[in-house]
């Protein structure tokens, strides 16, 4: 590098801003949930998806290999309570928690990413709104550490 | 239902899916699209997005043809990046300025025979931590573009100092869900030293200030959908050179993503003042194909 490295306040503005995201910056006041779970069909509507995403992952290589010998029933149950209670519906996840149910599954990114897009694809078919379907996301992206065990 | 999918989970996958000629695990739009520098990101910034849509398995790549028309100049920028495993993004661009009524100025004013500046921009970015859709504190990065003038005839005329420079950059980039109207917000900040004049395309250093400078960048957008986003992008800029002043750029953009494999990007630019003439405006398009 040739000359000196001038500091400017507008730079140093942004640092700050950007920075600023590690202190807990995070999404604007939680959403209450006004008509999000109906938005998602309640229980039922859910339930749907999830068998929906069901069909998509066992048609897709980069997650199938790791849902073999999954009690599908149960999962299905399983999955559709959480997604339930996580909208605000009234159910409640009886199953072991996330970070214990992955442990020993060494989830990459490419698998996460997978599901992420198969669940996405899943509540597009079944209508659900692109608002429900981002209220949904925003609920469930908390549980990336746990799923990929960081 | 249930029992013909517990039936399919017990077969073994042995049939190639259909996914593996994708081009990459990333959800939809998260590898941006190409800037004019060649680094993924909006259209004049460069955020922390890596290009294309390798996931951590993954390798990947982009190629895309990109053009500004504004008021007295247009810029053609030929691209190719390849990513590898969403950590390290490799690009390269080319980018070609039409000199059009400046041909007048140079040929008037300093009996230059030239009709367009010519630039090679190699780029490395790396993704350091953090993912922009998942990680609470977003995805950082940090890049390098090495720029090198093909005719610098006219920047050594107007008082650059080198043909060649090295912009050192930290991004930072972050998708809000459920943010306004529900829809998910990106959230882009860099910030750059640079010697660059006009990006490079009028060389690097100056009579007026020869040193590296820090310079802010940003980017906001909102995802309508997963096919369509829409937003601003602003570039703090340098002011190196005496005979003439250099202005910040901003532009409005709407990017369209039907699927992974492309992306079409129209923007209304604003480049200000460059080399004299001013109050460049005028419309931009990228076109952009991930394999």
């Amino acid at each position: 590098m040739t000359g000196m490295i001038r500091p400017n306040t507008l730079a140093l503005c942004l640092i700050l801003f950007m920075t600023g995201w590690m202190t807990g910056c995070q999404t604007p006041a939680s959403h209450q949930n006004d008509g999000f779970y109906d938005q998602l069909g309640q229980r039922s509507g859910i339930a749907d998806i999830v068998e929906d995403l069901l069909f998509l992952i066992v048609d897709d290589a980069r997650i199938n290999q790791s849902f073999k010998g999954v009690d599908v029933q149960q999962f299905h149950r399983h999955l559709t309570d959480q997604l339930c209670e996580l909208s605000g519906g009234p159910c409640e996840y009886t199953g072991r928690s996330m970070r214990e149910l992955h442990a020993d599954m060494a989830i990459t990114d490419t698998q996460f990413n997978a599901l992420t897009e198969n669940l996405i694809l899943a509540m597009e078919k079944n209508k659900v709104p692109v608002g429900a379907q981002n209220r949904l996301l925003e609920k469930l992206v908390p549980l990336y550490p746990d799923i990929r065990n960081l | 239902m249930i029992r013909i999918l517990t039936f399919m989970l017990l077969l073994p996958a042995t049939l190639p899916h259909a996914q593996a000629s994708d081009p990459g695990s990333r959800i939809w739009a998260t590898g941006g699209v190409t800037t004019i520098e060649g680094s993924a990101g909006g259209g004049l910034v460069p955020w922390a997005l890596l290009s294309g849509y390798a996931s951590d398995e993954e390798w990947g790549g982009t190629l895309s043809l990109s053009q500004a028309k504004v008021d007295d100049y247009s810029l053609t920028v030929q691209a190719a990046s390849l990513n590898w495993n969403n950590r390290v993004e490799l690009s390269v661009a080319r980018q070609t300025l039409d000199l059009d009524s400046l041909v007048f100025v140079l040929k008037d004013g300093f009996g230059i025979e030239q009709d367009e500046l010519r630039q090679d921009v190699f780029g490395l970015k790396v993704r350091l931590f953090g993912d922009v859709l998942y990680t609470p504190w977003g995805q950082w990065s940090a890049g390098v573009q090495y720029k090198r003038q093909r005719d610098f005839t006219v920047p050594d005329t107007i008082g650059a100092r080198d043909d060649s420079g090295t912009d050192l950059y930290l991004s930072g980039s972050k998708v809000f869900f459920a943010s306004l109207f529900d829809r998910n917000l990106l959230v882009s900040g860099t910030v750059r030293a640079t010697r660059a004049n006009q990006g490079g395309l009028l060389g690097f250093g100056g009579d007026k200030n020869n040193g590296y400078e820090f310079m802010a960048e940003a980017a906001a957008g909102i995802l309508l959908n997963r096919q369509w986003l829409v937003g601003a992008e602003y570039r703090q800029k340098p002011d190196n050179l005496n005979f003439a002043e250099e202005n910040d750029w901003w532009d409005l953009f709407v990017a369209w993503v039907p699927d992974r494999r492309l992306s079409l990007t129209a923007a209304w630019v604003n480049l200000g003042d460059i080399a004299t003439l001013t109050d460049q405006q005028g419309l931009y398009l990228s076109l952009e194909g991930s394999f």
